[in-house]
């Protein structure tokens, strides 16, 4: 079996599935119900200074899909509701409970030194084995001047990662907001401040839904909404992106990254560890279906491991970077073409009407004499754009096929159609 | 009729144990499952189901509603395609049809979307403030519609919308057609087919006169007279016969005689039991007898028919209703002898043992007798050509017994058209009924306006 224990940015853990930040690190008895069911690590729900924050009721809801999946929760949680003094109990116990287990400790306080000074020895004194900064928290908290509001400006993110590294020996994690424009000012800052890794991403701003009966956006509060934090499966697509972003620009070469953000499965894991992730960690999946999930994320990637000939997670984490690059790399002389599978094929439909109204009119339909249909691909027409593909409901059954043009690779940059083309 | 079995016992379970076994066959769908059934429908282009509906229903179309939540918008695209798609959502063999030809009922797939029971839901949840089509302005025409069964009704509406107005001629105390005294009741419960012609008639400009029958008291001549078009939606009036000596003996009747009796008691509890029975043919209409006389409390019921499994008519969901319900079923066998006992009362029947020689059904020469309490013919419906006996209607071109029709369900004679089961224009189902009700109003108001333009 392949050997899933980790070192990451200096913390030892058994496997690469921390949960992140959040509810399901919120106190002791959820650790300790997350270490017996197999977690590598967690991320302690955030702390700040006290009085602790408040929280409102209610505060979570959902983005769903056809059959009522979730899609995607929002939140407008803050930080941790409890006081500081319990919760450095807590960890402290666990950690001694769970020598082997990673245990990291999130932070928000304001974004002055003293407070960083403050409380950065309490937190080692717990015996933790890092710190993450928390500076994406999107809501509540950027009005106090904490979370997002500090990690939008990429001088305060420096700042702060610099004074932890001052006042602390653990290594420091830095949490990145994706509610920015580009990813990797916030990286480069990070790394600028002495951090030992960076995790991405935090929660996106959103608001999920509107009740329209009483026109108030969801979750209620009394007569009111405010916008939350996104996350879940739906925000996959933009973490992995921000991680690629980050693992492939040259300023933060070999910055380790924990990638967060809709990981569900080990396929998900190992699609983050792919684009750079040395560990991954997750939230909502676990809030939507409990702890016992990493029993098959784990089981999952150690076979995928095992089938690839891969035996430890470095072997394979950042692969797939090197093969992410710009659009004006990529070979225009490249060509697909749509070809459909006619024996599994259902007759839906789907593929010609997407085609035929919204892209190139290359999928034919052929009504048959029993009154079913036979849908073929007009290869003259076909651009290759891979609509008809997605639409189909029958997985395999429309094959993108590589056509040999017999053309060299040629990017845009050298393509003669380029008016900006550099000279050869 | 039922006096042929007046020497029979009646049930022994009381009226409200034999109600509880006419309950819905197929319970409608909870909210729940409705939204999980309408998330597997692809919504298909062109899709092969709206082609399988002989009413022509959106399906993809309603079905997406129902699932964003618009169960009104389902309902209004259902009916304005099918006036009657309440009862068609619970007497259709879907299997046979929509669901049948459910791009997910493909071999690769799980099974087809229970377009059917969507149907259902869809009308059962919908909520009008008042009939939901609006009546065209009156356009001063009178049209006549002869028989008030689903190819009458589904005709009428179509009319009465389009702003004409309507006189039916209904034979019968109850219009609704088979729909009221032929469907099988566990499939049309709670006086369902009552309901949805109360909801049909809102529309208004829709007028019937029960008790009048064409070919006895009302001629096709006086109709076309009075009225500026007329249709015909006669069905099947006629049970087909043995041809056998004794078949008037009590004890053997037209299974659509008894199933007529069945749908009209308040007190099933009174109705004659056969405790042994025995069913003869193979089409729907012997499943439905074997298997409501099963749930009335018979011990012995025999489906006895001439040819194999694989040539009834009954489709195999039918004929697995029929063996869930301990229905036996035989074949190859042929009525030969109906067998009487002192008093002249039905205690059986012989049969001969058939096969097939070069593709001709021949007896064996072997035969073997059946006891039976009583005797229900299902071997089919025949047109009531009695209908058709004044100098006008004699004049209707014929296809077999029944009226022949073009595409647009006219007849011979200019300004009659005719539709349903006394034509041969489709398959003999209620759905079919209905689309041949609503093109023939199309082709009816077409017509019509044609000649107010002219003139
Ligand atoms: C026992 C049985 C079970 C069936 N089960 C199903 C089923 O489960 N699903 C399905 O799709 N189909 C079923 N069918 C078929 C379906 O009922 C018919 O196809 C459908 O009712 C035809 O409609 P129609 O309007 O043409 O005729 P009908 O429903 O027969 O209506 C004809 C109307 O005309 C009236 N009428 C007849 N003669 C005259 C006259 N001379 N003057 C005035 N009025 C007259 C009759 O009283 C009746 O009201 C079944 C049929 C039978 C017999
Ligand atoms: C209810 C809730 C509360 C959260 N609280 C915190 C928090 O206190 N600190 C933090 O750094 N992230 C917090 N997060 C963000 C998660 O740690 C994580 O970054 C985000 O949910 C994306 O991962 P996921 O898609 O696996 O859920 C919270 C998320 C949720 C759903
Ligand atoms: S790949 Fe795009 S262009 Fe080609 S057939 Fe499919 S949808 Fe049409
Ligand atoms: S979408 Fe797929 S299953 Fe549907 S018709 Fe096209 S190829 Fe066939
Ligand atoms: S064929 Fe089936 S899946 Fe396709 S639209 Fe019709 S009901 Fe939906």
């Amino acid at each position: 079996m392949a050997d899933l224990s980790i070192e990451f940015a200096g913390i030892k853990a058994p496997n690469p599935f921390w949960l992140a930040s959040a509810p399901p690190t919120d106190k002791a008895y959820n650790v300790v119900r997350a270490f017996q069911a197999g977690w590598g690590g967690v991320v302690w729900k955030t702390l700040g200074e006290d009085p602790a924050a408040v929280n409102v009721s209610s505060r979570y809801s959902a983005h769903y899909g056809a059959n009522r999946e979730v899609m995607g929760i929002n939140n407008i949680e803050l930080i941790t509701d409890r006081s500081l003094e319990i919760n450095l109990r807590e960890i402290t116990q666990v950690k001694k409970d769970w020598p082997d287990r990673a245990l990291i400790v999130s932070l928000m306080v304001p974004c002055v030194e003293e407070s960083w000074k403050a409380i950065l020895p309490l937190v080692e004194a717990t015996g933790a084995d890092g710190i993450e900064l928390n500076f994406g928290c999107p809501h509540g908290m950027p009005e106090r001047g904490m979370g997002a509001a500090v990690g939008q400006v990429p001088e305060y993110v420096e700042q702060v990662t610099r004074w932890c590294k001052t006042y602390c020996s653990l290594p420091v994690i830095v949490k990145l907001t994706p509610n920015i424009t580009d990813i990797r000012q916030s990286a480069r800052a990070a790394q600028r401040g002495g951090a030992d890794a960076v995790s991405l991403i935090n929660t996106i701003n959103s608001i999920t839904s509107v009740d329209l009966e009483r026109m108030i956006a969801l979750p209620i509060v009394g007569q009111a909404s405010t916008h939350g934090g996104y996350c879940g499966s739906a925000v996959k697509p933009i973490a992995l992106n921000m991680v690629a972003e980050i693992a492939r620009d040259p300023a933060t070469q070999g910055l380790p990254i924990s990638g967060i953000g809709g990981i569900g499965s080990w396929r998900d894991a190992a699609e983050f560890m792919a684009l750079g992730c040395g560990a991954v960690q997750v939230c909502t999946a676990a809030m939507l279906h409990g702890f016992r999930i990493v029993e098959d994320m784990k089981d999952g990637l150690s076979r995928w491991m095992d089938s690839q000939g891969y035996q430890r997670i470095e072997d394979f984490a950042g692969r797939a970077v090197g093969h992410t690059t710009d659009w004006k790399y990529l070979d225009i002389n490249y060509q697909v073409i749509a070809k459909i599978d006619q024996a599994a094929c259902i007759g839906c439909g789907r593929c010609h009407i997407a085609c035929e109204d919204t892209s190139h009119q290359a999928i034919a339909n052929q009504k048959l004499a029993d009154g079913s249909h036979r849908y073929e691909v007009v290869d003259a027409e076909c651009v290759g754009c891979n609509l008809c593909q997605i639409t189909c409901p029958v997985e395999d059954c429309i094959e993108m096929v590589a056509q040999d043009t017999g053309k060299p690779f040629l990017d845009w940059l050298h393509d003669p159609r380029n008016p900006y083309r550099e000279a050869v | 009729m039922i006096n042929s079995l007046s020497h029979l016992p009646h049930p022994s379970a009381d009226n409200p144990t034999l109600a509880s076994h006419f309950t819905d066959l197929a319970p409608p769908l909870t909210a729940r499952q409705a939204m999980v059934e309408s998330a597997r429908c692809l919504y298909c282009y062109d899709a092969p189901c709206v082609n399988a509906c002989p009413s022509e229903i959106d399906i993809p179309s309603f079905i997406r509603n129902i699932h964003q939540d618009n169960v009104q918008g389902a309902a209004v695209k259902i009916l304005s395609a099918n006036i009657l798609g309440g009862s068609c959502a619970r007497v259709c063999p879907t299997e046979v049809l929509c669901q049948q030809a459910c791009v997910r009922n493909n071999q690769q797939e799980c099974a087809p979307v229970l377009i059917g029971l969507l149907q259902r839901y869809a009308l059962d949840h919908a909520e009008f403030n008042g009939h939901p089509f609006q009546r065209a302005p009156s356009t001063g025409k009178r049209v006549a519609v002869v028989g008030a069964g689903p190819a009458g009704l589904s005709c009428a509406h179509r009319l009465a919308w389009h702003g004409h107005d309507v006189v039916i001629f209904e034979a019968q105390a109850k219009a609704g057609g088979l729909n009221e005294y032929g469907i099988a009741k566990y499939k049309l419960v709670d006086d369902f087919a009552q309901h949805e012609l109360d909801f049909l008639l809102e529309i208004g400009g829709i007028e019937i006169r029960h008790g009048q029958k064409l070919g006895d008291n009302l001629s096709l001549g006086e109709l076309q007279q009075q009225f500026d078009a007329v249709f015909l939606g006669l069905g099947l009036a006629a049970s087909r016969q043995l041809g056998l000596p004794d078949e008037q003996a009590p004890g053997l009747l037209a299974a659509t005689d008894y199933i007529r009796e069945l749908r009209q008691a308040d007190d099933l509890s009174a109705l004659p039991l056969a405790d042994h029975c025995i069913v003869l043919g193979a089409g729907n209409t012997a499943i439905d007898m074997a298997v409501q006389m099963a749930r009335l409390g018979a011990h012995d019921v025999n489906l006895v028919y001439r040819r194999g499994v694989e040539d009834m008519g009954a489709t195999a969901h039918e004929q697995h209703i029929a063996k869930e319900n301990q229905v036996r079923l035989l074949t190859w066998a042929q009525p030969e002898q109906v067998l009487l006992d002192e008093q002249g009362q039905v205690r059986g029947m012989r049969f001969a043992r058939t096969h097939l020689v070069e593709g001709r059904l021949q007896t064996t020469g072997e035969t073997f007798e059946l006891a039976a309490d009583a005797i229900f013919k299902a071997i089919g419906q025949g047109f009531d050509g009695s209908a058709l006996s004044d100098a006008q209607a004699t004049q209707l071109a014929r296809d077999g017994e029944r009226i022949r029709v073009d595409e647009q369900l006219r007849t011979s004679l200019p300004g009659v058209y005719a539709g349903g089961d006394c034509t041969h224009a489709g398959q003999d189902l209620t759905v079919q009924a209905v689309q041949h009700g609503k093109l023939a109003a199309e082709a009816i108001h077409a017509d019509l306006m044609l000649t107010v333009e002219a003139a």
